[in-house]
């Protein structure tokens, strides 16, 4: 398991170290150990220096861009992720389970930026205890612990540990709260208000060739919840998910069928928040869990079926000797009329020694990066069925680079108020039956989001 | 720097400072001091002075106080074991604390001091934590009694800690349930045959009703274990697999990693016809590509895995080429993992939209990227022949950019595709001659070279070209020394008249100038071929050369299984088995897939030595992983891609240094085993034959029992080493045997196909005596449909060396008129005893007393009902010679020799009891100064003899 956990600035100086095992920074690393005059023995701290001293010099300061998040130095291996210029480091020498170190870290992150926002060497600093407090607490031995931030709220604050002494109840309560099956709610919640809001956000995923093919594309999505529930709740959510309609087709009468299956979607895959129950869904697909309270994603999802593309860019590049490239871009977007596409930024990228630039363009504006080697134009809003063109007339200094200039894809952002995936909320039903609200009384917010992601069209 | 307190300098009055701070009555100032030695500790700074006065601070009803003064102890306990007591007491008493959260904490910290005067005194408070009432207590517990473990084991095992884990694995609480599995499986990694995790259906139920019950790491840590459990039968496999396949849409990626995991284990259980069987072929193939849209260190984890999982089960994932086409922003590591599922998931369908991403890639940026490109672009071409055409066209293209690193490697993979399709694409040559100043690298210098000699007949200025390279031929690295040097003896052979002068200077070059043995003797053998036989020169160099395979860098399939049983591991990123990067007894455990359905023996017996690993090893069709096919296919002696004197043994580049070694000493136990089982003539196990060990035993004992039977060398019967299956309906069945002195194998060639095979050739891997076919397998007429051929072919031991695993491993190219085929076969030790095996009775006595006892093997042969005289008779018909016979206290002592081809002596001590049927034999091995000069002359380094032989050699004239 993990061995131990390091967390540097971009310089390779350790913010925070944690060690849980002796194995690490000994054997092979030894030979770095720099010379202590002094006859006490080594404490840990010592032999942990030269794991900190191998990353720091094998991965932090190498030359090279770093070509593989898992380093093996001397028989020991380091797992890294890094956030900003903040560098986070699990060291271990055994056979651990890589995907579970990852994920742990990611968790890490999630946690430390629940409790004091962003992850800069700033906010560590000022957070250490707090960082090594949770880090006793979510890794024990190398194995992670519970990681939920609701949980782990309850008991270690930003303020230290609560200071007044808690009544057996609420410890009581507490811990059964950590180990318990619902680790992630505790009870006695309450709030005037039964709320819920709902996004339904997306990120469309495009490659496409000069030509308008469609290389791949997909849509990865999540349905993210701000759940403000009085009591324990039990939540059912339903979408317009094609088994389940296909399934209901069967049952109930064909017509309905017919009319909801044109706009069942196809999903490829999901996966679900731990409180939703897996079991459940894999035997009659229904998606039934108690929510936590606040914040969470409940579900991800990916599909690839009858995606609608909200963009189509349609790029034409025309070399004119060898000083000269014009550059010709349109856009058309391909939704609804009535609704408004936001944010759109398209970005050209022009070669390495691009001296000048001419652009005119009929919407939005346009300007050239010098620093970004790309022309980035940008529109405001955008209707449905539109179009809109960019010309460029790029200069070129001669140059006696043999080397061809690698064409990267042109990209896009925007953002649009509607699922690309087709995915609809059909339903989403709340059941308290201790406390007396029911399903009408929730309020309810539902909100679509279609986001690009990396939505590129080579050119 | 002032901003963060805390992170200020630590310097000798600064200690002072926090000294009096630290024991000042103040407890906020008290708690600040603490802090700032955290912090200190933290940026590696030596605060161990201030041992006592933290401890000082232990006692105390701030919990916050309390766990900085835990941090610190936990960091210098060790340095300072005897202040480190003075913590007991505090740990037992917070241990009965009447708050869970402080009773975790003790019992928490406890562990991690490491210190073992204190573990004694921890023992009491940990037994009663792990009946704590607090579930919270309860788990933390549970991961302390592996925390004791690692510091004292036999303490733990000694205080019953094992079984109050075992029963916590029934506990009320899933979580507790979760990390008992994981203290457990840790605890048993370091015990691996002890039964500590006992897993049985009972047990298995309750954890997969935990499964679903806990936090996401504890779901982690029930998997893997679970994946370890081999079920009885298919029928509860599948009913696991049903129970596990809901975990596959969890949001946390390493649950559905070892969800995977489990599956892919218990498919292996699954009968193929079953329905259920395909449905979660199916349901494997979405979880894994949504692993792509993860954040990209964990996309590189999961196609390190998908990489295996793709070669171990290519039909789960071959209609999702698409995921696994690169992004411009993916990080490099990931676009060079994705690039090699790519190539494995190629196929005719997809070819087309493959090149074109493939041509794309070639213009990026990272140069690594953009090789590994153009090199796919190759591999497309072999591995889908439909595609070779426009391959070829697209290379031709990206030679023409005239970008240096991209042209170098489009050259050597066009000479794969010359050596795959001869006589289709030569039109290319001249193109590929024009950028002959470019190539600066090696690689691409010998495969010019190559594809040069190679077709020198249509090259009008070759000469010219080969002269070109030769005016700094010391300059050039050994691989291009060595093409170039066959290069012009081809050309030679190809146009005698003009190129005379040429052949001769690089002659002379290769064979008075070069220090290189290995270019040394090739050119030596070249020369004399030349001047003796020119006829013969032209045969041997100008071969036809056999087609190289489609696939050449598969995983060797043992490897490959026990890497499916570490999804999701370090291994599985690594490609390597956990014992070449694990220290120590941890995960040095072979773990293996369970057998399929219906066979009933389970092949699930972990790590079986060697000895086992012989007699079960089927004759595998052999993986065609780099060196060696070069090595298979190099008829002409000219290694394509392998060149310099040491031979590395063929999966070390895997296996890593530490198996190597390990392996070495197993099978030369394994080899005194064989040879001395053979001396004896009643077991004379044909032991690294497939069928029934026993069996072989019983044959040898009716050859030596049957009275008036000609005495000869055993020899087992014959089995199949190559089903038709495997072969395109060429089955091949065989043995060994030895017959005047001259070692034969003896074939059975039968063929089950429908068309007619002709053109039979045979090849040999380098193998641990050097066997060698002695001349070319005689196979005369075409053997048509339905019909058998008998062939036996003459074999040598003067062929290239290299260490087999098992030692008498022997891999085996055959060649038709349909394709080529793999397979290895084991060969019995006997057939290496030569007959001149008789040593002299003194120089044996003599060397009996030299050998040191660490050379000497002993083991019994069980259930042999000849007479020491009747035995000794016998095993000299296989070359095993009896010196002498002494009888004491009547026990028959036969002292005998014998002689390896290589000239390795194994003396033996045989003991008979009349009427029992066991016999004793101890085994020494001799080595001779012959053998180290044979070695010498075979040019083999002298760490590989090391690993050939650990015994120690005893060298004598």
């Amino acid at each position: 398991m993990i061995g131990g956990l390091f967390i540097y600035n971009h310089k390779g100086e350790v913010l925070i170290s944690r060690v849980y095992r002796d194995d690490i920074g000994e054997a092979g690393l030894k030979a770095e150990q720099p010379i202590i005059s002094r006859s006490v023995p080594k404490p840990v701290s010592c032999l942990k220096r030269n794991a900190v001293d191998a990353f720091r010099v094998n991965v932090i300061h190498a030359r090279q861009q770093v070509r593989s998040p898992v380093t093996n130095i001397a028989r020991t291996s380091f797992f890294h992720v890094k956030r900003s210029n903040i560098w986070l480091a699990a060291v271990t020498k055994q056979n651990v389970n890589a995907t579970m170190v990852f994920e742990f870290l990611y968790k890490m992150c999630d946690v430390m930026s629940a409790y004091f926002g962003k992850i800069s060497e700033e906010n560590v600093k000022n957070n250490f205890v707090l960082i090594y407090e949770l880090l006793d607490e979510i890794l024990d031995f190398g194995y992670p612990q519970n990681s939920e931030t609701g949980a782990l709220k309850t008991f270690i604050t930003q303020q230290g540990i609560k200071s007044q002494v808690p009544t057996k109840e609420e410890q009581s309560q507490i811990t059964s709260q950590v180990t318990g099956q619902i680790g992630w709610r505790r009870e006695g919640i309450k709030y005037r208000r039964n709320e819920l809001f709902l996004d339904v956000l997306e990120s469309v995923n495009l490659l496409m060739s000069p030509q308008g093919q469609v290389l791949s594309a997909h849509v990865s999505g999540r349905v993210v919840m701000k759940s403000y529930l009085s009591g324990m709740p039990e939540c059912k959510f339903g979408m317009n998910d094609k088994i389940v309609i296909d399934k209901q087709g069967k049952g109930g009468g064909s017509e309905e069928a017919a009319k909801s299956g044109k706009q069942s979607i196809a999903i490829d895959d999901c996966t679900f928040h731990q409180c939703v129950r897996l079991s459940k869904f894999d035997s009659e697909r229904s998606i039934s869990f108690i929510p936590p309270d606040g914040d969470y994603e409940l579900m991800r999802y990916r599909t690839t079926k009858d995606i609608i593309l909200p963009f189509r860019v349609i790029p034409l590049v025309r070399e004119v000797g060898r000083t000269k490239l014009e550059v010709k871009v349109v856009i058309k977007s391909n939704f609804k009329s009535s609704l408004l596409a936001q944010k759109i930024e398209v970005r050209i990228p022009t070669p390495l020694n691009t001296s000048g630039v001419q652009l005119i363009c009929m919407k939005g504006k346009a300007k050239y990066k010098a620093s970004e080697n790309a022309i980035v134009w940008k529109i405001k809003r955008m209707a449905g069925m539109k179009e809109s063109q960019i010309s460029a007339e790029i200069e070129l200094l001669p140059t006696n680079d043999k080397k061809k200039w690698a064409r990267p894809p042109i990209s896009m952002n925007f953002e649009v108020p509607f699922a690309p995936s087709g995915l609809k909320v059909r339903y989403l039903k709340v059941f308290e039956p201790k406390l007396n609200y029911s399903d009408h009384d929730v309020i309810k917010w539902v909100r679509y989001i279609g986001r690009s992601g990396i939505y590129e069209t080579r050119c | 720097m002032c901003d963060f307190p805390f992170f200020s300098l630590v310097c000798t009055g600064e200690i002072f400072e926090l000294k009096a701070e630290l024991n000042s009555d103040k407890k906020e100032k008290k708690k600040e001091a603490v802090k700032k030695v955290i912090a200190s500790m933290t940026v590696g700074k030596d605060v161990s002075a201030l041992f006592p006065d933290v401890v000082n601070c232990m006692q105390t009803d701030n919990l916050e106080l309390k766990k900085l003064v835990y941090l610190y102890l936990m960091n210098y306990a060790k340095s300072q074991p005897d202040m480190a007591i003075m913590a007991v007491n505090t740990f037992v008493k917070d241990c009965e604390d009447p708050n869970p959260l402080i009773r975790a904490l003790a019992v928490r910290t406890m562990g991690c001091i490491r210190v073992d005067k204190i573990t004694e005194y921890l023992c009491e408070p940990l037994r009663k934590c792990l009946k704590d009432e607090d579930p919270y207590v309860r788990k933390t517990a549970a991961v302390c009694v592996a925390k004791l473990h690692d510091i004292n084991a036999q303490l733990v095992e000694d205080q019953g800690f094992l079984d109050t884990l075992k029963d916590l694995i029934s506990d009320s609480n899933p979580m507790v349930v979760a990390n008992a599995v994981a203290a457990l499986s840790e605890i048993a990694e370091s015990h691996p045959n002890s039964n500590l995790l006992d897993l049985n259906p009972q047990t298995i139920n309750k954890l997969l009703t935990a499964l679903n019950e806990c936090t996401e790491w504890g779901q982690i840590f029930i998997l893997d274990c679970l994946a370890n459990y081999t079920p009885r039968d298919d029928r509860e496999s599948q009913s696991i697999c049903e129970r596990v396949t809901p975990r596959l849409s969890h949001a946390n990626s390493a649950v559905v990693l070892s969800a995977v995991k489990v599956l892919m284990k218990f498919m292996e259980m699954l009968p193929k016809d079953l329905d259920y069987y395909g449905t979660l072929l199916k349901k494997l193939a979405p979880p894994l590509v949504t692993l792509l849209s993860a954040e990209p260190e964990l996309q590189y984890v999961a196609l390190r895995n998908i990489n295996l999982i793709v070669q171990r089960r290519p039909e789960i994932l071959k209609h999702e080429m698409k995921v696994f086409f690169v992004k411009y922003n993916d990080p490099i590591y990931v676009k060079l993992e994705k690039l090699d599922i790519m190539i494995r998931l190629a196929s005719q369908a997809n070819i087309a939209q493959v090149l074109a991403e493939l041509k794309e890639y070639a213009t990026e940026v990272d140069v690594d990227f953009v090789r590994k490109a153009v090199r796919a672009i190759g591999r497309c071409a072999i591995k889908v022949e439909q595609s070779a055409e426009r391959c070829v066209s697209t290379l031709l293209d990206l030679i023409q950019t005239k970008v240096n690193y991209v042209v170098q490697e489009a050259i050597v993979v066009i000479k794969d595709i010359f050596r795959k399709y001869p006589n289709k694409y030569e039109s290319v040559i001249a193109t590929l001659c024009e950028n002959l100043d470019s190539l600066d690298e090696p690689e691409a210098r010998a495969a010019m070279i190559w594809i040069v000699g190679e077709y020198a007949e249509r090259i009008d200025n070759a000469d010219e070209l080969l002269e070109s390279f030769l005016e700094g031929f010391h300059d050039e690295s050994t691989q291009v020394q060595l093409q170039l040097l066959t290069a012009i003896v081809k050309l030679f052979l190809k146009k005698p008249t003009e190129t005379q002068e040429l052949v001769q200077q690089v002659l002379s070059l290769a064979t008075q100038d070069s220090d290189n043995p290995d270019l040394r003797d090739r050119g030596y053998i070249y020369w004399r071929l030349l001047s003796t036989d020119p006829v013969a020169a032209k045969e041997v160099v100008l071969a036809e050369k056999p087609l190289i395979s489609e696939e050449t860098d598969l995983i060797e399939p043992t490897l490959l299984e026990e890497l499916i049983c570490h999804i999701g591991t370090l291994a599985s990123v690594y490609h390597k088995p956990p014992s070449a990067f694990v220290e120590g007894s941890r995960g040095v455990q072979h773990k293996r897939l369970p057998g399929s359905a219906g066979s009933g023996e389970s092949a699930d017996s972990p790590d079986t030595g060697s000895a086992a690993g012989v007699s079960e090893a089927p004759p595998a069709v052999i993986p065609s992983q780099g060196d060696l096919l070069g090595d298979l296919l190099n008829l002409d002696l000219t290694p394509p891609t392998t060149s310099g004197p040491p031979p590395a043994p063929s999966s070390g580049m895997q296996m890593g240094a530490m198996d190597l070694l390990g392996g070495g000493l197993d099978s030369l136990v394994g080899l005194l085993h064989m040879g001395a089982g053979f001396g004896a003539p009643p077991t004379a196990m044909p032991a690294s034959f497939p069928p029934p060990v026993s069996g072989g035993l019983d044959d040898l004992f009716d050859l030596g029992g049957s009275v008036g039977m000609p005495m000869g060398a055993y020899s087992p019967p014959k089995s199949i080493w190559l089903p038709a299956m495997k072969a395109k309906g060429l089955e091949i069945s065989g043995t060994f045997a030895r017959r005047a002195g001259v070692i034969q194998m003896e074939m059975t060639l039968t063929n089950k196909a429908m068309s007619i095979m002709t053109d039979f050739a045979i090849q040999f891997n380098r193998n641990s005596f050097g066997l060698a076919p002695a001349g070319p397998l005689q196979v005369l007429t075409p053997v048509g449909p339905n019909q058998s051929i008998e062939v036996a072919l003459p074999l040598s031991t003067v062929g290239p060396v290299m260490k087999m695993e098992p030692l008498t491993n022997l891999q085996v190219a055959v060649k038709n008129n349909i394709d080529v085929f793999y397979f290895s076969s084991q060969y019995p030790i006997s057939m290496l005893f030569v007959e001149d095996g008789k040593m002299e009775r003194q120089v044996f006595l003599a060397t009996w007393k030299d050998i040191p006892n660490d050379n000497e093997a002993q083991f019994q042969i069980k259930d042999c009902h000849l007479n020491s005289d009747a035995a000794s008779s016998k095993l000299q018909g296989s070359n095993v010679f009896t010196i002498a016979k002494r009888t004491v206290e009547g026990q028959d002592m036969l002292y005998q020799s014998m002689k390896l081809t290589n000239g390795i002596w194994v003396l033996a001590e045989l003991r008979v009891q009349a009427g029992n049927p066991n016999y004793t034999v101890s085994t020494v091995v001799v080595g001779l100064c012959e053998f180290m000069s044979l070695v010498s002359s075979l040019r083999l380094s002298s760490d590989l003899i090391n690993n050939f032989y650990p015994v120690k050699t005893v060298v004598f004239n």
